[in-house]
């Protein structure tokens, strides 16, 4: 087959440079134009949420000094922060412990949901047979399970792992069981035309058709995992030297040491806050190039 | 296609053979009866008619994607029997992977036979710039018009030199001039390549400006009714299309087709 081309390419592709690569120095202008307002857009979307936070912690603190409210009641914004670095030993280690209770069951929903996942996608009776029991687990709630599980679980690290991982699997689970099945049926026509076999279809169709709706579910499963393993310490109580920042606000709570409680309350926010960001970052990281869901729109 | 020497086309031999071949869909609906058809090589056949007349079910039954229920098909052109690279199919979509470039797509079929993206990477250029996208192999599928889109799914359909390409109404969703263009092009490389070609359409005036013979079918249920051959020399361009005979083959066509509407009446 001689590599000639059977038009000129100069012809054929003329619709496509005609759409997109007109550049005329007008619109030249008009790109740099869009260029400098998408700037400053971006700067103000950061800028505008920091004043009204800013704004609203500046009133916090001037209502607390100016009507002299006790700190047990509502303790100044400052007072926390200084709480905070007071006590950064004993809180820090909490906040690992959080962190870690959280990733661990997080990575842990990963590997059972995706897992499960393929085996429902797969296998129609393990889906039937099984999802009524994900079902179960997923609206039952925790807090309500929570108890039981540390009685029959010994080891209380476990028992939180597996309160956390009870609330994080499921998104992820119903998510990529959703998305495995979305591949496009001309696709699968087409991979079975070229006889692909089940692991080349898994790799190079269902795998990047589900991606889009198992970043979904990590998104949720994200913020899950750490109210998981919140809500799981808490029913726990405060027992134990390893213990995360639930404990300490049961235990200022008890102790009615307003500002610790919030310090660490500060700490499971700016978790949760971390969490969100790095999922969210992570899901235009890998869909940004082609998913709708990740795409800036132009114009 | 290297391999075939430009003198093999030969009536004697058809590519294909489809006697008598039937499918009933497992809710009972007879989608396709008694079709008999000799795909030879070289041709340019359209599978013209309303739809529900099956044209799309025999397309899938030729590629093997779904199982005829009665007759027999059978591949026997050549000494070589069928392999998995011996088919092309395009779709009435592109149907491309968004997370894949241009060249990944099109790479694709022969991904799956085993081979490298380097050993790949020649043929892929080649079958790219024989669709006129050479330049576009970097770039993402959401960042081409339709028209352009269509063109990757050929390149890809193309990129194992198969000896018979399937087209499932393929242009059916572009714009008219977008239509003309692909199918002045489609020509080209199908009179450059030699393979042969079954085209699935919907319309009178694409199937005589494409085809060498045109299987007009009728619904309810799918059959053949007619087989008209359009015996003009091709290259065929913008002076055919507007020609007095290029006109009446398309009157003789519609004629053919309306009795096969006018054949549903009286059916029911």
């Amino acid at each position: 087959m001689a590599s000639t081309s059977i038009t000129e390419p100069a012809v054929t592709v003329a619709p496509a440079v005609h759409d997109d690569d007109l550049a005329t120095p007008s619109a030249d202008a008009q790109r740099a134009h869009e260029d400098r307002q998408r700037r400053r857009e971006s700067l103000l979307r950061i800028v505008v949420p920091a004043v009204v936070v800013g704004a609203l912690l500046l009133l916090w603190e001037w209502t607390v000094r100016a009507n002299n409210i006790p700190h047990y009641i509502l303790p100044a914004p400052s007072l926390i922060l200084k709480t905070l670095f007071d006590n950064w030993d004993t809180l820090s280690s909490a906040l690992w412990f959080t962190v870690r209770l959280t990733l661990l069951a997080l990575a842990a929903a990963i590997v059972g949901g995706v897992l499960l996942a393929i085996a429902f996608a797969l296998f129609k009776w393990v889906e039937i047979g099984l999802f009524p029991i994900a079902v179960i687990l997923q609206v039952t709630p925790i807090i309500a399970i929570a108890p039981l599980i540390l009685i029959y679980v010994s080891s209380t690290t476990a028992a939180l792992l597996l309160c956390a991982w009870i609330v994080a699997f499921f998104p992820i689970l119903s998510n990529t069981v959703v998305g495995l099945k979305s591949a496009d049926s001309n696709l699968r026509d087409l991979f079975q035309l070229y006889k692909a076999s089940p692991w080349q279809t898994f790799r190079y169709l269902l795998a990047p058709s589900a991606l889009p709706y198992f970043m979904a579910g990590l998104k949720i499963a994200g913020g899950l995992s750490l109210i998981g393993a919140v809500v799981a310490e808490f029913t726990a109580g405060t027992a134990g030297k390893e213990t995360g920042l639930a404990s300490r606000i049961l235990e200022s709570s008890f102790r009615t040491e307003i500002p610790m409680m919030f310090a660490a309350l500060l700490l499971v926010s700016l978790l949760g806050i971390v969490i969100f960001i790095v999922f969210a970052a992570l899901s235009r990281l890998v869909l940004g190039h082609w998913h709708e869901s990740e795409m800036r729109r132009e114009r | 296609m290297e391999s075939t020497t430009p003198s093999t086309p030969d009536a004697e031999a058809p590519l294909v053979r489809l006697r008598n071949v039937g499918k009933r869909f497992a809710n009972g609906t007879l989608a396709l009866q008694g079709m008999s058809l000799d795909i030879g090589a070289h041709d340019f056949i359209s599978f013209l008619g309303p739809s529900g007349c099956g044209k799309s079910t025999a397309l899938r039954l030729i590629a093997g994607l779904t199982r005829a229920s009665s007759g027999e098909m059978a591949w026997t052109g050549g000494a070589a029997a069928r392999t998995d690279r011996d088919l092309g199919f395009v779709f009435q979509e592109p149907t491309l992977m968004p997370w894949a470039k241009v060249f990944d797509n099109v790479w694709l079929p022969l991904k799956l036979a085993g081979m490298k993206r380097d050993a790949a990477a020649p043929v892929v250029q080649q079958v790219l710039e024989m669709v006129g996208l050479s330049r576009f192999a970097d770039v993402y599928p959401r960042e081409l018009s339709g028209g352009m889109k269509m063109r990757v799914s050929i390149a890809r359909a193309l990129v194992t030199h198969p000896r018979l390409l399937l087209m499932d109404e393929p242009f059916a969703a572009l714009d008219e001039m977008t239509r003309i263009k692909l199918n002045n092009d489609l020509l080209a490389i199908w009179r450059e390549h030699r393979f042969s070609v079954v085209f699935v359409t919907h319309s009178v005036y694409e199937s005589v400006y494409l085809s060498n013979r045109i299987v007009v079918m009728a619904a309810r249920p799918g059959r053949v009714i007619d087989e008209i051959r359009i015996d003009e020399p091709y290259p065929r361009g913008e002076a055919f299309r507007t020609s007095s005979r290029y006109n009446a083959h398309c009157t003789a066509v519609s004629q053919s087709l309306h009795g096969a509407l006018h054949g549903v009446d009286i059916d029911h």
